[in-house]
């Protein structure tokens, strides 16, 4: 028995570290540890709640779209307003532009060096033995596709900018709308670069994908995890409130259920923060930061429904709405991420039409002083929800839970793992030392540890034990 | 080869930074056959930060991500970037900060988390030892040869470091003593971070401000460079985000933000926030965010210790008591540090810094006097609006005026 430890996993955002329980050359036990806490939600508590989808959206640069769309839901829930159907649309086709350049760049900038060989400068050198297989020719044309993909994303923010008036960090999206017009040139300048897009991803993006796949088969059978999947539906539609990704959950590969949100529970048990009861709902809670927490490995907490841990993302979705349902693996959450990207260039092309030009986006409307809210979305990463209550004007408690919280979360007082540390379980390593076949596994979830970490607590308690 | 002159032309105005990459690059890449210059190695930390200025960059048009890693910079470490993962991507990583002492340049990305000494924010295993952001900040700064801040957390702090800062989040140049080129935003933009790049690499360190930002991006203000600037000046207002008109009454902090996104525009310059008819909320600022917040509400709200004065009484205070007794008001609020801090009543101000040096104490002066002026134009249109009014009695109208009503509702005008 050796615990090896993986830190930095380098090629996704913010620091993790892995703990790697290795017997023989299978992997029994992990744990993943996330090393950053910033504690942004207290820092949301005594300001102005509007300014809450500007402000919490700085959680993270590269969801951003998402955090300010779940806030957005949120105040329209405390003002007791809705947006204005050309806002409506607006807003999903921001949040629509900002997952394209999430998944394309995931792929293209993240993953693809897990099994494409980079040029011989650095950082693509130096590397361990990778385990490549592709032969030279193809590998050639994926390092060209890359940079395309590369070009193809930052036209994507593009396209999240034509609306949201720059990339990251909108800064348009109100809870009655959006604050940019809808303008017959703004209109066909997002629908010429989403032609683009689709074009590509349709002809290139897809066929990558299913390249690598073709050459890695045996990951069809590698990272399987839980089979327990969690989402909070995607992409409000106007007037009818109806969500364009179905909300649902899966347990055990089984039949996709209604999705109760009173089930959610946060457990600290094995996270740095000080709690005197070990499982809460995220809408009480007063728990304060403890990095000296005996037992504890992590600043994520870990959510949980129905007691048990969630997986959320692309494949989520899939196996919810039908989309994509062939497996659960490392290849299968790339595969079902690909096609994710063309299902929301459709849709996205579909929203464009339905806008009037120069019709409303907008419409003032009084803050009303106290509330509750909920915004409940899924972001390109998963389930991602905010919860807001506010008093007076002014924001009293603010929680985010985010969806690497759920993926990378870490055990919990039954001592269950959390999603990620399960689908880890079983993995054959070849070489100790650089664990490739690890980093495939984590990356395959896209995480995400800028946003994962995060507090619970009452203002005044907030304050670190040290 | 370009001039120093002709460079720093193409990085003001933004339309010919489209045609940056094409002029520079070709010199670049003869200037290295002939070992004239050679790609400086380069060492991306990421601390407390959101990422966002990685990919903010990974939207740089002229030099792109792929010119500006083959062809300007050697990028020998990024979290982001690296093949290598765990005790290989750290050898990489100490074998440039120990062979190419004094050559390679650091670029810190997010704030530094001083908290529990550091142990909030630990970046990687060495020896078997966690080693914190902080430790390895104070460790690096000695031995690079230029230490760049992108964004505004790395540079002054940034959201994390609002009150009541949970993580001690701090500006790179709070926490150690080399010089730090800042290169603020939330995120920064990608031109302005390849441009300062660019200028080191061909012509060395930039001419800095005060808050030792390049001068070529940040020397006026988005107010001066707003093409809605004329509306100002007629006194057309907002009277909501997305309206027509100037957004100062809903919030605009352009009159206190310096940097030039009027003109330059984002993401391929399609669009900027004011353009997009919501509100600067000064992200590119050393106050940000807290020196901005409320986002929604105009600028400034002074606390003074009777009461609290917003805008319209100010401006109704114009007309009473003049211009020159408003001006003392503002002097003393920006001494005393009142502005710039926490609009929001009941919000706890955090810990005031003063002005550094006198040019930064005449850079925030400068911004009084602006935020002055918009007051008087504020005034001259409330005078017009006065007339249109029912009378008041006296009594009623002075009881309003201090009375406070600076509740953060928002309401419509």
């Amino acid at each position: 028995m050796a615990v090896k430890t993986i830190f930095p996993v380098t090629r996704i955002h913010a620091p993790l570290r892995l703990d790697i329980d290795i017997q023989g050359n299978k992997v029994v036990d992990a744990r993943v540890i996330g090393t950053l806490f910033r504690g942004f939600e207290n820092i949301m508590v005594g300001r102005d709640p509007r300014d809450s989808i500007l402000f919490m959206q700085r959680i993270c640069g590269i969801c951003s779209g998402a955090h300010s769309v779940a806030a957005a839901i949120a105040m329209q829930q405390i003002f007791k307003v809705e947006a204005v159907p050309n806002g409506q649309h607006l807003t999903n086709l921001i949040f629509a532009a900002d997952i394209i350049q999430n998944h394309l760049r995931h792929f293209y900038l993240l993953v693809l060096y897990d099994y494409c060989k980079g040029p011989d400068i650095p950082p693509f050198t130096p590397h361990p033995n990778m385990d490549y297989r592709l032969p030279e020719k193809v590998n050639k044309e994926l390092l060209e596709h890359g940079k395309q993909g590369i070009h193809l994303a930052s036209r994507a923010h593009e396209m999240f900018a034509i609306f949201g008036a720059k990339a990251p960090h909108q800064q348009t999206i109100m809870a009655t709308g959006v604050t940019e017009k809808a303008s017959t040139e703004r209109i066909m300048a997002y629908g010429s670069i989403l032609q683009e897009i689709t074009e590509w991803v349709e002809k290139v993006h897809i066929a990558d994908v299913m390249t690598i796949a073709g050459y890695y088969k045996d990951y069809y059978d590698i990272g399987a995890g839980y089979g327990n999947f969690m989402s909070f539906g995607m992409f409000t539609l106007p007037i009818t409130g109806r969500r364009e990704f179905q909300p649902g959950i899966m347990k055990n590969r089984g039949n996709s259920e209604a999705f109760d949100v009173n089930k959610i529970t946060e457990d600290v048990s094995y996270s740095w923060y000080h709690d005197e009861q070990n499982s809460r709902n995220p809408a009480q809670g007063s728990t304060i930061a403890d990095r000296n927490k005996a037992g504890a490995y992590t600043w994520v907490k870990a959510p949980r429904y129905d007691g048990a841990p969630f997986e959320s993302g692309p494949l989520a979705r899939g196996w919810i709405n039908g989309d994509y349902r062939r497996g659960i693996s490392v290849m299968d959450r790339l595969i079902a991420r690909a096609q994710e990207v063309l299902k929301i260039c459709r849709l996205a092309a579909g929203w464009l039409e339905q806008l009037t030009p120069g019709g409303p986006t907008l419409r003032p409307y009084d803050p009303s002083l106290n509330g509750d809210g909920m915004g409940l979305t899924d972001a390109m990463r998963g389930a991602l929800g905010h919860w807001i209550s506010i008093k007076n004007g002014k924001t009293t408690n603010y929680q985010v839970i985010t969806p690497t919280t759920w993926n990378f979360s870490p055990r919990d007082a039954n001592n269950v793992r959390g999603p990620v540390e399960e689908a880890l379980i079983g993995v054959t390593v070849a070489d100790q030392n650089s664990m490739v076949e690890v980093g495939r596994v984590v990356r395959s979830f896209d995480p995400c540890f800028t946003c994962a970490v995060h507090m619970i607590e009452a203002p005044e308690k907030s304050v670190l034990l040290i | 080869m370009l001039s120093r002159r002709e460079f720093l032309t193409l990085c003001v105005s933004s339309t010919l930074t489209l045609s940056l990459a094409d002029r520079l690059l070709p010199f670049v890449t003869e200037a290295e056959a002939q070992g004239a210059i050679s790609r400086p190695p380069v060492i991306w930390l990421e601390l407390g930060t959101c990422t966002g200025n990685s990919i903010s960059l990974d939207n740089a048009k002229n030099p792109n991500l792929s010119q500006l890693f083959t062809k300007m910079l050697d990028l020998r470490y990024s979290v982001l970037s690296n093949v290598a993962q765990g005790d290989m991507a750290v050898k990489a990583l100490m074998d440039t900060v120990n062979n190419e002492a004094g050559k390679f340049w650091l670029v810190v990305e997010g704030s530094v988390m001083t908290a529990d000494n550091g142990r909030v924010n630990e970046v990687l295993l060495r020896n078997g030892q966690m080693v914190t952001g902080l430790t390895l900040l104070k460790e690096f700064a000695p031995k690079a040869k230029h230490i760049i801040a992108v964004g505004d957390c790395a540079a002054y702090g940034g959201p994390a470091a609002a009150h009541p800062n949970p993580g001690g989040a701090k500006g790179v140049w709070d926490v150690i003593d080399n010089r730090v080129i800042n290169v603020p935003g939330c995120p920064a933009h990608p031109d302005w971070m390849t441009g300062t790049f660019s200028h080191l690499l061909f012509y060395g360190i930039p001419e800095l401000d005060a808050y030792n930002r390049p001068a070529m991006f940040f020397s006026k203000t988005i107010h001066e460079l707003c093409q809605r600037r004329q509306q100002f000046e007629d006194g057309i207002f907002a009277k909501f985000p997305g309206d027509d008109g100037c957004l100062y009454k809903v919030g605009c902090k352009g009159p206190v933000t310096h940097a030039d996104c009027p003109t330059r525009e984002w993401n391929q310059y399609v669009n900027w926030p004011v353009k997009a008819g919501t509100p600067c909320i000064g992200c590119a600022s050393p106050h940000f965010p807290d020196g901005m917040m409320p986002f929604y509400n105009h600028l400034p709200d002074i606390q003074t210790p009777a009461v609290a004065v917003n805008v319209k009484k100010l401006g109704a205070a114009l007309t009473v008591l003049g211009v020159g007794a408003v001006g003392t008001h503002l002097a003393a609020g920006i001494f005393a540090r009142r502005i710039h801090k926490h609009y929001l009543k009941g919000t706890k101000p955090s810990e005031t810094t003063p002005p550094e040096n006198l040019t930064q104490l005449k850079q925030d002066l400068d911004d009084l006097i602006r935020q002055q002026n918009a007051l008087i134009a504020e005034a001259k249109s409330l005078e017009v609006q006065k007339n249109r009014q029912k009378r008041k009695s006296w009594l009623k109208r002075i009881r309003d005026f201090w009375h406070n009503e600076n509740s953060p509702k928002g309401k419509k005008e």
